[in-house]
């Protein structure tokens, strides 16, 4: 039985929550148009437009928590925007239990992000653009989770896949970071395709896409559409969440400069897959098949991720791979149904304090190590960047699971919640949680501990306070979140997931006491293979497949191309062969006979009048032998 | 009275006219042999006057009798150029404007 929200029409604060969108857009458009005379100024003003809209998020907020349960779910109309025959499609906005979560997370952290850019990229000289398109990010990713209408929603999709290119590509000079860029908008454009089709089908079926019509229509729709529709949105949140089969551009999207990172991985983007199917979850839950589906892909993905992080050197690659394995937990957690919606959310939340504290922790270090990202160039890092260090140790306690950091609470529910359902995925996920200890001990012990391996010439400091404070508020909530929030998000977030809370355990259950054993054996082995011996300068040669898989990204890349690139290139040469042998032959050949005939017609001018006047004789008695047997006939 | 022997020597004029423009070189020669032309249809126009007791074709004749005159001017002007810038009125050698 789906519970749907009751709605109430947005009153007093909450009719400006159009302003929480507004003003970071129009600060980047500000940004974008207003030249160089805004280059001294224009970082802190995108800061600014960040907190403006953290403090009306927090402010809503705090307006909900004093609400009953029955007016937190508000809505708030905008204008219509397409009104035509068949349709009518409002533009407004939803502010319930699940957006002002989103948009607490994506305002807040992104504020920290904000402010730590200003120190990270201070020495770029287009830095001004960079702060524009971040609040640009920010804007179309406030359009996605507060939209009450999935056509509202793609336009912040699509914002969110714009950004995110031109900040991935943003050191366009680096042609690995231009393809990087390119690769991540195609890839989300795949994505990109299932969701339309999911929307178009809504549109046809419901006649509206309004969260309110699609969720009351869900309940009456025949098995095929539902599992149709369930397998497009996931295919849209494959896309931007990067699960597989669409992860590939995840691990190169490391081009862009760190803050970027950050913002992607822990407070925009690849969070929106996750927020797609837990909003559309009346659509999954109709369909055995498409939730199914979903469980998959986020085990499957939660285990490439791992993997991939096991195998890397490249710090942020690391930290790429570990946050597809944690989405791949939220992908698993709301794929389980109505038991594990709330988890998958509060996943989500910690994920975002803990990743983006670890991002820019990574990028902390790299502005120490003059912009190396290779962990085997670094080592013995805790003494000299001691407030990176400890900082980052939080985030890392925290993913790892270590009661009582916020990823143990969130983590272990969702592997409780997988046991529930089915035990392959539990399993699985329980695989992961010691695979995520393992890589990121070693992450920990190549960056931090050991013995110097810097490269000559290279002087590590700490980094300045507007990169520091940052870091430190991100660590205080990877370590406070998750006791936050353990015992109230189930209720918080009942009405807009439809989903009963549950009792949740404070104290580990059996499955949490073999969670910290298989993580304990985790961070024992990284320990003994990178603590106990020197780190090899190089990476050493590997005959074992899993590593071997794991550096190549499990051969991601080799697979898309040999699946679809080689045949587009295939299709595309023999397009090029029809053009150039069949379709410009037949083109060029009337063309030859043409001028050929026309070459020889042209003899017939000799020039000699004597001819001519043979010709004009023969002509006229033609002419008269012709009229005269006519006049005959 | 019957207009056979004028059409006879007419049409004779004609060929002769006709053979000539296509046969001679000489561009004079041929512009004599057109005159040669027009003065055969001359004839049979003021030939048919005559037998039909008519002024029209006696009038039309001296329209095609000015007409020549002014057509020997421009002709012959063009004639004279030619033979001035070529050494020559030999009308083969005249065909510069082929392609």
């Amino acid at each position: 039985m789906i519970t749907l929200e009751t709605l109430v029409p947005a009153t007093g604060m909450f009719s400006y929550a159009w302003l929480m969108i507004a003003v970071p857009a129009v600060v980047a458009a500000f940004l974008l148009i207003g030249g160089r005379i805004l280059d001294r100024v224009g970082h802190w003003l995108a800061v600014g437009a960040v907190l403006v809209s953290f403090s009306l998020a927090s402010c809503l907020f705090a307006h909900q928590l004093l609400a009953g349960p029955e007016a937190r779910a508000v809505t708030v109309p905008l204008f219509d925007w397409i009104t035509t025959g068949m349709w009518k499609v409002q533009a407004g906005l939803l502010v319930d239990q699940l957006s002002i979560l989103f948009a607490l997370l994506i305002t807040g952290v992104g504020s920290l992000i904000h402010i730590y850019s200003v120190g990270y990229m201070a020495h770029d000289e287009r830095r001004r653009r960079f702060f524009a398109y971040l609040n640009l990010f920010i804007a179309a990713m406030l359009i996605l989770v507060l939209a009450d209408n999935y056509l509202v929603l793609f336009v912040g999709w699509e914002g969110v896949g714009l950004a995110s290119y031109l900040l991935i590509g943003f050191w366009q000079h680096k042609p690995s970071a231009a393809a990087a860029a390119k690769k991540a908008f195609v890839m989300n454009r795949v994505g990109d395709l299932g969701m339309t089709m999911a929307v178009m089908s809504m549109l046809a079926l419901f006649g509206s896409s309004a969260f309110v019509a699609v969720n009351e229509g869900a309940a009456k729709l025949d098995p095929f559409w539902s599992t149709t529709m369930g397998l497009l949105l996931l295919l849209g949140a494959c896309g931007k969440s990067a699960q597989v089969p669409l992860q590939a551009w995840l691990l190169d999207a490391m081009e862009g400069p760190t803050p970027v990172s950050a913002l992607i991985h822990a407070a925009t983007m690849v969070t929106a897959g996750v927020y797609l199917v837990v909003r559309s979850h009346a659509i999954f839950e109709m369909s055995a098949a498409a939730t199914t589906a979903v469980v998959l892909v986020g085990t499957v993905t939660l285990l490439v991720g791992a993997w991939i992080g096991t195998s890397k050197d490249d710090i942020k690659k690391v930290l790429a791979g570990s946050t597809m394995s944690q989405i791949g937990y939220m992908m698993l957690a709301a794929g389980l149904g109505p038991v594990g919606y709330a988890f998958a959310i509060f996943h989500l939340l910690t994920h975002g304090f803990f990743k983006a504290n670890m991002f820019l922790g990574a990028g902390s270090v790299m502005h120490a190590m003059d912009d190396d990202v290779n962990m085997r160039h670094y080592g013995a890092l805790w003494n000299v960047t001691r407030v990176t260090f400890w900082t980052f140790a939080m985030g890392y306690l925290a993913i790892i699971g270590i009661p009582p950091l916020a990823g143990y609470f969130s983590k272990d529910h969702i592997i409780e919640a997988a046991f529930e359902v089915s035990t392959v995925a539990g399993v699985a996920a329980l695989l992961g949680a010691g695979v995520t200890a393992f890589y990121m001990t070693r992450l920990m012990l190549m960056t931090f501990f050991g013995e110097k391996r810097w490269r000559d010439g290279v002087h590590p400091h700490e980094s300045p306070k507007v990169m520091t404070v940052p870091l430190v508020i991100l660590a205080f909530f990877s370590v406070v979140a998750g006791v936050v929030m353990n015992g109230w998000i189930q209720e918080w977030l009942e009405p807009a997931t439809g989903a009963h809370a549950h009792e949740v355990e404070w104290l580990p259950t059996p499955i949490g006491w073999l969670t910290m054993l298989l993580v304990a054996a985790g961070v024992g082995l990284a320990w003994w293979l990178f603590g106990t011996k020197p780190v090899p300068d190089t990476a050493p040669a590997s005959r074992n497949p899993i590593t071997i898989a794991g550096r190549n990204d499990l051969f991601g890349d080799a697979i898309n191309d040999a699946l679809v690139v080689q045949p587009t290139l295939v299709l595309a040469r023999g397009l090029v062969a029809n053009d150039s042998r069949v379709l410009d032959v037949g083109a060029d050949g009337i063309g030859t006979v043409f001028s050929g005939l026309s070459a020889r017609t042209r003899r017939l001018q000799t020039g000699q009048v004597r001819a001519y006047a043979l010709t004009m004789t023969i002509g006229v008695l033609l002419v008269g032998a012709v009229l005269i047997l006519t006049q005959l006939g | 009275m019957s207009p056979d022997n004028y059409l006879y020597l007419a049409a004779i004029l004609f060929t002769i006219g006709t053979i000539g423009v296509m046969i001679r070189r000489n561009a004079l020669v041929a512009f004599m042999s057109v005159e040669l032309m027009l003065n055969a249809a001359n004839l049979v126009m003021v030939a048919f006057a005559l037998a039909r007791g008519g002024l029209d074709g006696q009038v039309a004749t001296f329209f095609v009798m000015v007409v020549a005159a002014a057509e020997v001017v421009v002709g012959l002007s063009i004639i004279i150029t030619i033979y001035r810038t070529r050494r020559s009125t030999s009308v083969d050698a005249a065909n510069l404007l082929k392609l």
